[in-house]
């Protein structure tokens, strides 16, 4: 049957669209919709994916934005303390571009990590005493070491991280999955976004709309911001005096109106419309619930840290994300700024290990007890690491900084599908290079997509007569961290 | 992979083994049989059944897509990713015969390699290569075939081949003449037409943006004939609402915004440009010269401030301020978003992928890319800073300025001319005055200097007496000048500082600003060849002491303090300062007076450039109104004059007469007024050249550091080369470009009006004219249409009329059986159109029909209702989202405010100006419909949606009046019961709780009266929002 007809059958008939406070129904003709693929705004947009079993079924992005600095926090190199103080050896930086901050790099001195390293675990990982809490789980974590980026500024760092270009316009990771993948919820969009940044902290990161844009991706596989002040989406709150039976009552009239619409003029649009606002009304009692944590145990809520009941927090955004894994959201990207030590390694650096590690840490485990871990993966880690040389002056210790260093950095992962207790690649003795297993940002993605079950070359979009996909037309899965 | 796949073509194209020999002999075989089935070729549309089956393969419809899709990417006009040596994108290469066959032999499917090689089911062997995912279908395979047998005729991509006028296949309005026969074709015809107020309301929202009123609404119902639609149409299209709406559509072609973009994201003033768009469309302007305006209006002769203006379109970009970015590396960005800009939104040709290399569709290369780049290349701009005006900017005063600065300008003319006459008949009085000034004397005495000398500069003595700095300009320098005044008993000394034509802008320094800072002054005695000793002074006046810089602080050495004069802009006027000695200054005949002068201050170059000293006996030194050089300068022969005293004589004369002065000082007035208003305009980025060449090259990967070979600007070779006569700049490129041979332009300018009509184009791709985009159904009405309107002087109207006049526009969109399964996408165009309405005019619509838009056009962006924090939270607190109020919140969102980094968040399907967007975006986000129902915005419209209609009594014809306000139309029986109980139930809900009718109708900023907030009222709002949100209401029908 063609999928008009179909739908018209089922909507001589009132029961099967009726005026339920639940708005069954429309939900059920929403399905219905997707299931055809009638149109761009069904729920999945490709078919074939996943191409084969996935390990993960939905993926939490700890998105460090501002470069934190690897040579302090989980890449340990001993050589860097015998060497403070002295040059940089011409052999590791000739001729590599860094940010016009450094300009070129030859006679910086080394700076030695600015907190000791311990091994943790059975893996025994190293990791600063910067990161207790995340040194404690390190036995669930898969440390890659060997990244390195072709970008050396921030804005064109993350974009090509989360979208496989330097410059705006193409689709965010989270967009390409719900893109690929659809979504596992009828009540909450599939790809979520919330932001942070350090308290005290001097840094001056912007949050791009453009690092969760859907590019030329239909606009509804845009990452929807959750916000922390106000709606945590934008207009979710009925006007004011208008409560939700009111609202009922108002979206069965239109859909009665919209009814009446469809069987006069056909148009299959006028369906999908329905469905539109029914998501809507659904949206404003599933979101408000996600954001009260009255039901949640008070170890639960200890584990994350005294920030959690603070909204706008990164270990506020920690539960929500659980939160939201839970409910079926796809991916759930956190931004957290403030990384960008160029001159306050010794002051604010502390700041932001103390914000984020504990969080990140108790967010694995949390999604570990529940058994969700089986099935999420939790990425953490920024846009590039920070030079192992410092910026500023060797003398004046509570200025010590590290410029931006695209040439290696650390990213852990954990969960669904990633060999835990790992530690993968290497960079050189210093730290300035990734040496060993090198994984660019491309592999990186193309590792990413894997574990949810997609052939980066096969998910691919067709805008201005070019097939295009994250990875563009590069990345190799990196089979090695593969559990 | 690509390896083993290049190996397999050498097995064919290198030496036909037994197993190849045995592979084409088995699909001649096939190809024989499968003659006739071959008939089931599909087309681009998958109407085959109706395309009549003698219809031999059309290559550009047929074949050029399915090689473009499936074999350039290997075997296209990218020679470095070329494999095997194959090219199919050209004949010569597809027809070349190797040692052992060619890939196509025309007449000989059972011949040709690319037949063989598609059709093989050997994995290896099969093209294109399995891991590509790119497997041709069996009707594609046969229509290879088919061609081929036809002799493989070549041709060229429709969009490339000269723009011709098709000839008509019949009589009448020619749009609907070629859309009627290709209808019949297939066994299809036109729709009924369109009821007449669904009529009025799609060409009004279409033309205007905005739904009609009532009375056009009456008026048009009451006529319904074919003149009265002409006249109806022509009313839209004179509408000054018209150029506001064609404006968004280019404003996103131009990723226009208010701000940067990026961190910094400062705030611009580009909206000059925006409301010259709007004019330009609303006067009809040529589209061609609309074109060469905005490309190279600075070029154009004699260049008018309007045409540089409209070169704003391409500094529209992005500007990145972030901290530590190579200059250079901007530089590149910004030119390569102007060249890709223009490359879409002229050519529809995507450029973007020849940064890196060939393209691999089409035939442009990476050479191309550069060269083009070329013409963009020329800009000064450096890359470096973040400023959003950055120069070259050109200040256009905003609208009411201009009007202002005009009548300024007029009456600074007719004072002067009134000035002048003054002067002539001043000329008896003037003698009279230069005698008594004469006779009267000065209480100053001019200092003759004896020698004056500078620590880093020259100083020369004048004949007026005046001491003229010249020579080097060094940051800080000291003076000395020494005199012999004779005897006398000094109460004390007068410096002016006089203005020079040598000092910045005729002022009194070789500083920025044309202003000193005097940082200490000495005068020391000596008599004979005994020590020097020092003056006592005390500071009594100055003309003016700037804050912080007051006369007293000369007599300390600290170069923190001293006298400068800085009155807030240009220093455009001499100055003087007066000391006095409080112990007295008794000087013999050969006394020497030594005169220190230091200018320490931070300040650069703010060293004194013309001065005099005078010494007085007055008892109480004061300022006194004549300039102590004037008495030397009238006992000076008139003819013996330098200019310097001449101008001094004349000012005097001019200050000192009653007559004189007033008029002089309403020029002073003037003129300040004038500086005023003119510089109350606002800066916009525009275009210019550097007058040195800066040379291009390709960059490796498009990295600006890794230059490759030098290019000069040229045009995509494929398509044309610059005349020998044409200018070799952005000139010559936007010549070209609007020239009757370029084969795209019209095209594509045709293509995007019709899209911004019908909801989507002709080619559905308006950004990809390339062989990659699909062969256009309509293809004979688009080169009819592209050609008249590029041979009709690219007339915009006339266009738009042409089609809104059409019985192919004027159908009803409702949708049958047969038409959603023949053709759902309506590319036959055997109905109507009915698509979702942009957000920005389902917003216009909403303020409309609650009679809240405010028709006032241009100007500064406004801010209307957004939820709070969206900009603090984009930029961590230090950008606040100041809402606009009254009638801020009610002006078209054209005129919204656009910061890049968190835009508007009232529009759900907007391009992100970023980049070039072209195509509408359209969206069913669920989070469109919770601003519909719940943003204040809507909720205020509602409310006056109610109010307006208050005045009818019967609760259906209130529902009905509602309805024809916002859809154009009386609602219906069926939907006025379903809003007439739903609006019982409302009613009933807020009688029993009025405190939320209180609260409804308290939203906003112009709440009802508190009174006056009945649920009967509440009730009426929650109807109007429920209208506002009907699916009919989010579209145009």
């Amino acid at each position: 049957m063609h999928p008009i007809d179909e739908i018209r059958a089922h909507l001589t008939r009132r029961e099967f669209f009726g005026r339920t406070a639940t708005g069954i129904g429309t939900a059920a003709l929403a399905q219905l919709l997707g299931a055809d693929g009638l149109r761009a705004d069904a729920p999945a947009a490709v078919g074939g994916f996943p191409g084969f079993a996935p390990k993960a079924k939905r993926v939490i992005y700890l998105f460090m934005n501002g470069g934190p600095t690897h040579v302090d926090t989980f890449d340990w190199k001993p050589k860097l303390k015998e060497m403070h103080g002295q040059p940089v050896p011409e052999s590791y930086v000739g001729g590599k571009r860094f940010s016009t901050m450094t300009g070129a790099a030859g006679g910086k001195l080394m700076l030695a990590p600015v907190e000791p390293f311990r091994q943790h675990g059975q893996s025994g990982a190293w990791v600063s005493e910067l990161m207790p809490h995340t040194a404690a789980i390190a036995d669930e974590l898969c440390f890659i070491k060997s990244m390195h980026t072709d970008a050396v500024n921030h804005a064109p760092a993350i974009s090509f991280l989360l979208s496989g270009a330097q410059l705006p316009g193409r689709p965010s990771l989270g967009a390409w999955l719900s893109y690929g993948l659809g979504s596992e919820t009828e009540n909450l969009p599939a790809y979520v976004v919330m932001t942070s940044v350090s308290k005290g902290t001097s840094c001056g990161q912007i949050f791009y709309d453009f690092y969760w844009g859907s590019g030329f991706l239909p606009s509804r596989f845009q990452g929807v911001k959750f916000r922390s002040s106000g709606d945590p989406v934008l207009y979710l709150s009925d006007p004011a005096g208008v409560d939700r039976g009111m609202k009922r009552d108002m979206l069965d009239d239109l859909a009665a109106l919209n009814e009446q619409k469809l069987h006069d003029f056909g148009d299959p649009e006028i369906a999908a419309r329905i469905a539109q606002y029914e998501m809507a009304f659904r949206m404003q009692s599933s979101v408000p619930e996600l954001a009260d944590f009255s039901d949640e145990p008070k170890s639960v809520l200890d584990s994350y840290g005294p920030d959690v009941l603070e909204a706008g927090s990164f270990a506020h955004n920690c539960l929500m994300a659980r939160r939201l894994v839970e409910r079926g959201a796809r991916c759930v990207q956190l931004m957290h700024a403030g990384w960008d030590q160029h001159n306050s390694l010794t002051t604010e650096l502390y700041n932001q290990c103390r914000d984020t590690d504990r969080a990140s840490a108790a967010l694995v485990m949390d999604l570990k007890q529940r058994g969700l871990l089986e099935d999420t993966l939790v990425v953490w880690g920024g846009e590039f690491g920070r030079t192992p040389f410092i910026q500023g002056n060797i003398a004046d210790r509570p200025r010590w900084g590290r410029d931006h260093h695209p040439y290696a950095f650390t990213v852990w992962m954990a969960g669904a599908g990633v060999k835990p207790g790992l530690s993968f690649g290497a960079s050189d003795d210093l730290g300035m290079n990734a040496i060993v297993d090198k994984v660019h940002v491309h592999d990186f993605q193309a590792t990413l997509l894997h574990l949810m079950g997609i052939d980066h070359q096969r998910l691919t979009y067709r805008f201005q007569g070019r097939d295009f996909r994250l990875t563009d037309v590069h990345g190799e899965v990196v089979r090695g961290i593969l559990g | 992979m690509a390896r083993a796949a290049d190996a397999r073509w050498r097995v064919v194209c290198g030496g036909i083994d037994k197993a190849g020999t045995a592979l084409l002999r088995r699909h001649a075989l096939i190809a024989g049989v499968s003659q006739t089935l071959a008939r089931v070729a599909a087309s681009a549309l998958g109407l085959a059944a109706f395309e009549g089956v003698a219809a031999p393969v059309d290559f550009s419809r047929e074949v050029l897509p399915l090689l473009s899709d499936r074999c350039f990417y290997c075997h296209g006009p990218d020679e470095k990713h070329r494999k095997g040596g194959l090219r199919l994108d050209e004949e010569a290469g597809a027809k070349a015969m190797g040692k052992h066959g060619a890939a196509v032999v025309p007449g000989k499917p059972e011949e040709s390699l690319l037949l063989a090689r598609v059709r093989t089911e050997d994995p290896d062997e099969v093209m294109p290569p399995p891991e590509v995912h790119k497997e041709l279908t069996d009707g594609q395979r046969e229509t290879l075939a088919r061609w081929i047998a036809e002799g493989a005729p070549w041709g060229k991509h429709w969009a490339f081949t000269p723009l011709r006028r098709p000839e008509l296949p019949a009589e009448g309005h020619p749009v609907d003449v070629l859309v009627g026969a290709k209808l019949a074709k297939e066994g299809l015809g036109f729709a009924e037409a369109a009821e007449a107020a669904t009529l009025l309301r799609r060409t009004s929202l279409a033309l205007m943006g905005m739904p009609p009123t009532l009375e056009e609404q009456e008026a048009w119902l009451a006529d319904g004939t074919d003149a009265g639609w002409e006249r109806v149409v022509e009313r839209l299209l004179a509408s000054p609402a018209y150029g506001e709406r064609m404006a968004w559509d280019w404003l996103e072609a131009a990723r226009y915004a208010d701000t940067n973009g990026y961190q910094g994201d400062g705030m611009r003033t580009m909206w000059p440009w925006r409301d010259w768009v709007v004019g330009s469309y609303n006067r009809n302007q040529r589209w061609d010269e609309f074109t060469v305006w905005q490309i190279a209006g600075d070029l154009l002769p004699g260049a008018t401030d309007e045409q540089r203006l409209a070169t704003a379109f391409l500094r529209n970009h992005p500007i990145n301020g972030e901290g530590g970015r190579i200059a250079e590396e901007n530089r590149i960005d910004y030119v390569m978003d102007m060249t890709e800009t223009t490359g879409t939104v002229w050519l529809a040709l995507t450029f973007n992928c020849c940064r890196c290399h060939d393209h691999k569709f089409d035939p442009l290369t990476n050479k191309d890319y550069y060269s083009l780049g070329a013409f963009f290349n020329q800009t000064p701009v450096d890359g470096g800073g973040g400023d959003p005006q950055t120069p070259p900017v050109l200040k256009v005063p905003d609208a009411g300025a201009a009007r202002q600065l005009e009548t300024v300008r007029q009456q600074l003319a007719d004072v002067r001319k009134g000035l002048d006459a003054e002067r002539e008949k001043g000329v008896v009085r003037r003698e009279a005055w230069e005698r008594e000034v004469v006779k009267a004397g000065s209480p100053w005495v001019v200092v003759a200097p004896r020698t004056a000398k500078a620590e880093g500069s020259a100083l020369t003595i004048q004949r007026d007496r005046t001491v003229l700095n010249s020579g080097a300009n060094p940051e800080k320098d000291n003076y000395e000048v020494t005199a012999v005044p004779g005897a006398g008993r000094w109460t004390g000394m007068r410096l002016d500082v006089l203005r020079h034509a040598t000092m910045t802008a005729g002022g009194l320094a070789r500083s920025d600003s044309g202003n000193f800072v005097l940082t200490s002054l000495r005068v020391e005695r000596q008599d004979g060849e005994g020590g020097a000793q020092v003056v006592a002074m005390e500071a009594v006046e100055a003309t003016y002491e700037q804050g912080g810089l007051g006369l007293a602080g000369v007599l300390d050495d600290h170069p923190a303090t001293g006298w400068a004069v800085h009155e807030g802009r240009l220093v455009d006027r001499s100055h003087a300062a007066v000391l006095k000695f409080p112990q007295g200054l008794e000087t013999g005949e050969g006394t020497v007076l030594r005169f220190r002068f230091r200018h320490e201050s931070g300040n650069k170059h703010h060293n004194m450039g013309r001065f005099r000293v005078s010494l007085t006996q007055m008892a109480d030194p004061v300022l006194t109104k004549t300039d102590p050089g004037l008495a030397v300068a009238l006992r000076t022969p008139a003819g013996e004059r330098d200019e310097a005293q001449r101008e001094a004589v004349v000012a005097a004369w001019e200050e000192a007469d009653a007559g004189l002065a007033g008029l002089r000082r309403r020029v002073s007035e003037l003129e300040a007024k004038e500086r005023q208003v003119a510089d109350a305009g606002v800066k916009v980025m525009v275009m210019a050249d550097r007058a040195e060449l800066r040379k291009t090259f390709v960059l490796d990967h498009g990295l600006y550091n890794k230059p490759l070979g030098e290019v000069s600007a040229a045009l995509p070779g494929f398509l044309a080369t610059l005349a020998a006569d044409a200018p070799r700049n952005r000139l010559g490129l936007a010549q070209w470009i609007v020239s009757p041979e370029n084969p795209l332009t019209a095209r594509v300018a045709v293509n995007r009006f019709w899209q911004m009509l019908f909801g989507i184009g002709l080619v559905k791709s308006a950004e990809d004219f390339g062989v990659q985009a699909e062969f256009p159904v309509q293809e004979a009405l688009l080169d009819w249409m592209a050609a008249d309107f590029r041979d009709s002087g690219w007339d915009v109207k006339r266009l738009l009329r042409l089609i809104v006049t059409s019985r192919t526009w004027r159908q009803s969109s409702r949708v049958t059986g047969v038409m959603l399964e023949k053709d759902p996408g309506n590319r036959l165009l055997g109905r109507g159109p009915r698509y979702r309405m942009p957000s920005w005019m389902i917003r216009d619509q909403a303020l409309a029909a609650g009679g809240l838009l405010r028709p006032m056009s241009g100007g500064s962006p406004v801010l209307p209702w957004q939820p709070e924090g969206v900009w603090e939270e984009a930029t961590f607190g230090t950008v606040k989202y100041q809402r606009g109020s009254g009638d801020d919140l009610r002006r078209r969102s054209l005129y919204t405010f656009w910061r890049r980094i968190a835009g508007p968040t009232m529009f759900f399907d907007t391009g992100s100006r970023l980049v070039c967007s072209v195509k509408p975006l359209r969206t069913n986000t669920p989070l469109h419909a919770l601003a519909t129902t719940n943003d204040v915005t809507y909720v205020e419209a509602a409310r006056a949606m109610a109010l307006n209609s208050a005045g009818v009594q019967d609760v259906g014809a209130r529902i009905s009046a509602m309805s024809r306000r916002l859809l154009g139309r009386a609602a219906t029986g069926a939907e006025i019961a379903v809003l007439r109980a739903g609006w019982e139930r409302h009613r009933q809900r807020f009688a029993g709780e009025p405190e939320r009718a209180v609260k409804l109708l308290g939203e906003g900023e112009s709440p009802v009266a508190v009174a006056d907030r009945t649920p009967e009222l509440a009730a009426w709002t929650m109807t109007a929002l429920t209208l506002l949100n009907m699916d009919e209401a989010l579209n145009l029908e």
